[in-house]
């Protein structure tokens, strides 16, 4: 019994048991070259390798289908032709038969003199599908591997309870892993808390805990594993007296969690009759079942990056119309929020936008769409239509000057006149909002009313730009918490600028979303929170415990903290004082 | 042996996809059926010849057939190219 701790950054609020399964990338390294004599033998095992390549990706193209885009189905297309193209076929063989190599060396020079080829390929855009043929080349290697390790046992999910560690998902391993459910549990080496992982664990309500150093050196594919989503913790071959503690937690939790379930549909209002709107921040097609089963007012932010994510290529109009009206029509009578494409930075977009010495501070969000119009007006004509399913607001992230805003209303107006000769029906007066990310909208709060509809508060970024931290840099990451007295002064500002414009203000950051907040945003008076949809029950249990008075008290001794963890500790005795079983599912401070 | 000319019209090229398409439309034929753009000469049966060719929009490719479908097969894979735009607009 090691019963060894490591720390990792939770991000998603559950706790399980498992066994651990190591997941590696595909083996790929080159064994062996040259062919030893045995032709026929390299020709069959060449031409087996390759057919079981196929069925593996007609299957994955199938379960591709599946997803709302065609553009990762249709980007499988290039690699099944790939297998059984006539050029590389017939150098292959000539290359086992004539020059004496291996089946896979023969596919290794074959990739490598294509390597070549592609590299003089003046286009991005063309040259970029090198990348599938390498992805198939890799396929066929590692089956390759296996045809010939056939005696050995070959890894993979047995049996249920699995906990997946591994140093990296990607975001298309991630949505592969989606369908699996033998996966109770998930542990990463590297990524962060707004990693794609870590959204869709959270969706999923699977523990994960991400950013673990040292991970791989610790664990054996195996080992008995304690996976805690709330502290972060992980526990590597637990004895019996930390078993029974886990044990005794995890029921505690679900016991809670189960208690505020029952109370989910009730209305979000304080003790003194303060109302707001709890509404669900969704992503992926399979969150659309969440926003009713939590009892979520609608969706207070609906991010558009995953179409993009899982495919690399423009998604078309009519694709994007369906997801849009899918989830209007969910919701309706109640509204959804949808977030024009927030590329750059931390996003993948791997075929347009080129390295950038700084990505948060360069071309993204609403920067990359107004010069990229025709992407733009795409996504506004499918938003546009859609919202005459349901109730529809539309929301523009990066915003950090009022002209930016002008010019999306001016595109706006002009793509509801070409629907208007085309004969769609849409919304006209449909309100569009701004993301209050970057401090420069605070500041200016009042000159901003004029030209939105609403405004909602992304708490991540607005925390990111005015401490100037990037959270994802473990030398200063510290410094970074949405609870800094400087944060919570600006949407002070921004709060009180907004109403006196009769504009209303939303907060769809993590903030809303961390339980000892919620006083102060209660305090603040912002009209909506918008979270994950499983922290909706809680956090409506936790305001209807509350009065806007206190609340207000809450928030008026917070300002005068001088530092975060001040605040943080602060709010923490507070809301514990009022309601001791939060203490059990608080996700704790990371060390 | 018969021959024609085409000019590529949709916005990115022959792409990922359209080049999926081109080179599943022309295997569908008996003929030998060859694209040439700039002196380059590529198997259109082939993926990785067709996307070799980098063809953007606006350049103009030959494509070549011999066979007995041969008429048949130029003629169905300049439609995709110019009146179809590989069904992207």
């Amino acid at each position: 019994m090691k019963n060894k701790i490591i720390r990792g950054i939770p991000v998603s609020p559950y706790l399980t048991i498992g066994k651990a399964f190591i997941y590696l990338p595909k083996d790929t390294t080159l064994r062996r070259l040259k062919g030893g004599g045995n032709i026929d033998g390299e020709i069959s095992l060449f031409e087996n390798t390759r057919k079981k390549s196929l069925e593996q990706l007609v299957e994955l193209k199938l379960e591709l289908k599946k997803l709302p885009s065609s553009q990762p189905a249709k980007l499988i297309d290039v690699q099944i032709l790939f297998l059984q193209d006539p050029s590389f076929l017939e150098d292959v063989e000539k290359r086992i038969r004539s020059d004496g190599e291996s089946a896979e060396g023969a596919i290794i020079n074959f990739l490598e003199s294509l390597e070549r080829d592609f590299k003089d390929i003046p286009s991005s855009y063309i040259g970029e599908r090198y990348f599938d043929v390498k992805d198939v080349g890799d396929r066929l290697i590692s089956n390759l591997h296996n045809e010939e390790d056939s005696e050995e046992v070959k890894m993979g999910l047995k049996g249920s309870n699995n906990i997946v560690v591994a140093k990296r998902l990607s975001p298309s391993e991630t949505v592969q892993m989606k369908n699996s459910d033998k996966i109770n549990g998930i542990i990463t080496e590297l990524g962060g808390k707004t990693s794609h992982i870590a959204i869709i664990a959270e969706a999923l309500n699977i523990p994960a805990v991400v950013g673990v150093n040292g991970l791989l050196d610790e664990i054996e594919s195996g080992d008995e594993v304690i996976v805690d989503g709330i502290s972060g913790i992980i526990v590597i071959d637990p004895n019996e007296k930390t078993k029974r503690r886990f044990e005794q937690k995890e029921k505690e939790a679900k016991r809670i969690r189960d208690e505020f379930f029952k109370g989910r549909e009730l209305p979000a209002t304080t003790i003194d009759g303060y109302s707001i709107d709890i509404a669900a921040n969704i992503e992926l097609p399979m969150e659309i079942s969440c926003i009713k089963k939590y009892g979520a007012k609608g969706v207070g932010l609906l991010r558009t990056e995953f179409l993009y994510l899982t495919s690399d290529s423009i998604p078309d109009e009519e694709m994007q119309y369906r997801f849009y009206s899918e989830v209007a029509d969910t919701c309706s009578p109640d509204y959804v929020i949808v977030r024009t494409f927030d590329l750059g930075g931390d996003k993948i977009f791997k075929t347009e936008i080129k390295e950038e010495a700084n990505p948060f501070l360069g071309w993204r969000g609403i920067r990359f769409a107004l010069s990229n119009e025709g992407i733009f007006r795409t996504q506004l004509r499918a938003i546009l239509r859609a919202s005459a399913k349901g109730n529809i607001r539309l929301l523009i992230p990066m915003v950090s000057t009022v002209g930016e805003m002008i010019k999306v209303r001016r595109i706006v107006g002009e793509i509801m006149e070409e629907l208007k000769t085309e004969g769609q029906s849409f919304d006209e007066n449909i309100e569009i909002g701004a993301m209050v990310e970057i401090p420069s909208i605070c500041l200016l709060a009042d000159r901003f009313a004029g030209v939105v509809d609403f405004f909602s508060i992304g708490t991540n970024d607005l925390t990111q730009y005015t401490l100037a931290v990037d959270r994802g840099n473990k030398r200063v990451s510290k410094l970074y918490d949405h609870l800094d007295p400087s944060v919570i002064k600006l949407m002070k500002m921004t709060v009180e600028k907004a109403h006196q414009n009769h504009k209303w203000v939303g907060v769809c950051g993590e903030i809303a979303g961390d339980l000892v907040a919620v006083p102060l945003l209660i305090g603040l008076e912002v009209d909506e929170f918008s979270v994950p949809p499983s922290f909706i029950p809680q956090i409506k249990n936790v305001i209807r415990g509350l009065s806007l008075k206190e609340a207000k008290e809450l928030l008026g001794q917070a300002e005068k903290k001088e530092s975060a963890i001040e605040v943080r500790g602060f709010l923490k005795d507070e809301l514990l004082k009022r309601f001791p079983s939060l203490k059990d599912i608080l996700v704790e401070d990371e060390k | 042996m018969y021959e024609k000319k085409a000019k590529i019209m949709n916005s990115l090229g022959i792409h990922a996809r359209p080049a999926s398409m081109l080179v599943k439309l022309a295997s569908n034929f008996e003929s030998k059926v060859e694209l040439e753009k700039d002196d380059i000469k590529v198997n259109a049966k082939s993926i990785m010849g067709v996307l070799m060719l980098a063809s953007e929009k606006g350049c103009e490719i030959i494509i070549r057939a011999e066979g007995e479908d041969e008429k048949e097969a130029v003629e169905s894979i300049v439609e995709l190219i110019e009146k179809r735009k590989f069904d992207e607009e």
